[in-house]
């Protein structure tokens, strides 16, 4: 017995020894967290496909998020990420007001459709004042105002067999050696035909203005800034995410962050 | 019998005072704390300033605490403002690091998990721990109520409130009684911890996800705004700081021993005077 009890006290003193030495040394033993696709590291991102999953099961795939009345628009909406694409495509664009502009509905479709900034502006309208909430911590209240995404993807009609919709969008985020890096998101259809999921053309009773994504910017209101993709030009239905980027649905899932961002 | 009473034990009995679901539980929340509050700090050093409402005043002034570094005419300097007041932190807070390396961060490195910027790895840390912490609570409340544990060491009664300010003046002098039961103190430290902290700090945390925002819409009510629920999601945070270093200080003035093997086999050792009872140990 008594050995039992040394044993188990050099047990002790030894993980306490272990212990305390972790946090006299900082954090930089878990620094291999930080290792895309480090094996310890992909077993920890199962929790976001338990909570994409569990959100989805408890959510009801019609359920809005919260609306808030003009009074608590205080503020302009805060601009992040790009603010001002200086591609030649739009720069072309906006020099002539987005005139030219067409937003496109590809892939697994019935028909491949495009519509004008004009056309979408003449579909039915929806105005919403949601809360913006950035992956970064901090939150802004606007309103949004465009058409909603699930009825033009109607009118493309979706292939029973697409899962997804990728959304395109005009800023090179980061540019490489290898060339220009475009933003891009996607998201599932219970996503894409949310009744607040708008082609938002307006902010604010303005015109959008580019520093926050002209002409369209999509709006996915239960999900994270990141899930907003600004300047978008193309939404490609799709049953695989794998050949976009570097394979996981988006700019910023590509760099670590998590795909459903709901959380 | 009269030798008994003339020599008293030395040692109380030793008693299994902690289940089995008690103690695994309770290392399962020590590592999920630990990961938990450091990549905590790593995802607040993304955005270092809290807020009250609904929204982050970029235009106006709801801001309770806002870590940073500003340009002095002696060079940068950390910054912290804590509801108007404006505190030097160089060093600590907003700039740490050496004099040649500097680093412009919220929390140092030291205490983030990575040590360096790493917004996406911390997430992936504090959602993964956060899952594991929640159902380790979920498993403990189950047990504890059915092996009685709740009622018996948790709940305070009538007499543990009556009993608290002898309790609190024994520990003021450090008279600590190792008894069969938690003391009133002890009670009401884990009645708080377990109905009140950790409760807040997860639905403050859900609060803060814009997909539980529309499921439970009455969370963004009862917290007056998701800001103010991240601002007292760092609050508690900050006590649950506090619970541990005391929860520390105690293990070592009880004996931290005898705690760590209460908490790790289950038995422990009570004061003199301690009454057996059956399924002791001499």
């Amino acid at each position: 017995m008594s050995n039992i009890i040394l044993n188990r006290r050099k047990l002790l003193i030894g993980s306490a020894a272990l212990g305390s030495s972790l946090a006299l040394s900082g954090c930089n033993q878990f620094d291999f967290l930080g290792q895309r696709g480090n094996p310890v590291r992909q077993a920890l991102e199962q929790a976001n496909v338990l909570t994409y999953r569990a959100q989805r099961a408890l959510i009801g795939d019609q359920v809005l998020a919260r609306e808030y009345s003009a009074s608590e628009i205080r503020q302009g909406m805060k601009p992040n990420g790009s603010t001002e694409p200086m591609t030649p495509e739009y720069m072309f664009l906006k020099a002539q007001n987005f005139a030219p502009y067409k937003l496109t509905i590809k892939g697994m479709v019935e028909r491949e459709v495009s519509f004008s900034l004009d056309e979408l502006r003449n579909m039915p309208a929806r105005s919403q004042i949601t809360r913006h909430d950035c992956v970064e911590g901090w939150s802004c209240i606007a309103k949004w105002t465009g058409t909603a995404l699930g009825p033009v993807l109607d009118m493309a009609g979706v292939k029973p067999g697409a899962r997804f919709c990728v959304y395109h969008c005009f800023d090179n985020i980061q540019k490489t050696l290898s060339g220009d890096i475009f933003y891009y998101e996607s998201s599932d259809l219970v996503d894409a035909y949310h009744p607040q999921t708008i082609l938002s053309y307006g902010l604010n009773d303005q015109v959008l203005p580019v520093s926050n994504g002209a002409p369209v910017r999509l709006r996915i209101e239960r999900a994270l800034g990141y899930k907003q993709p600004k300047y978008l030009h193309t939404i490609e239905l799709v049953d695989d995410l794998t050949p976009f980027g570097r394979g996981k649905g988006g700019y910023w899932p590509d760099n670590g962050y998590d795909w459903y961002g709901g959380i | 019998m009269t030798d008994v009473e003339k020599a008293p034990l030395a040692k109380g009995p030793l008693i299994y005072r902690q289940s089995v679901w008690t103690r695994v539980t309770h290392w399962v929340w020590a590592i999920c704390l630990f990961f938990l509050l450091l990549s905590g700090l790593q995802i607040f050093n993304a955005h270092p300033a809290l807020y009250i409402g609904q929204q982050s005043g970029f235009e106006f002034d709801n801001a309770v605490l806002e870590i940073g570094a500003v340009n002095t005419p002696e060079g940068p300097r950390g910054r912290t403002t804590v509801f108007g007041q404006t505190f030097d932190t160089t060093g600590v807070l907003g700039m740490s690091g050496t004099a040649e390396a500097p680093q412009y961060v919220g929390f140092p490195g030291a205490v983030t998990i990575p040590s360096f910027r790493d917004l996406a790895t911390g997430r992936v840390v504090h959602f993964f721990f956060g899952w594991v912490f929640v159902g380790a609570l979920f498993v403990w409340f189950l047990a504890s109520f059915i092996n009685g544990h709740l009622r018996r060491d948790i709940v305070p009664k009538g007499s543990d409130i009556s009993g608290l300010p002898k309790d609190a003046l024994d520990h003021a002098r450090l008279k600590l009684h190792h008894g069969r039961r938690y003391s009133p103190l002890q009670k009401l430290s884990y009645f708080t911890v377990f109905f009140v902290l950790f409760p807040l700090i997860i639905l403050t945390g859900l609060t803060m996800s814009p997909g539980m925002d529309a499921a439970w819409p009455w969370l963004l009510d009862i917290f007056g705004g998701r800001q103010t629920a991240r601002t007292i999601h760092f609050g508690v945070m900050v006590l649950l700081v506090l619970f541990f270093v005391v929860h520390i200080v105690m293990v070592l003035l009880a004996g931290p021993l005898n705690e760590l093997r209460s908490m790790v086999t289950g038995w422990y050792r009570t004061s003199p005077g301690t009454p057996a009872e059956a399924g002791d140990k001499p």
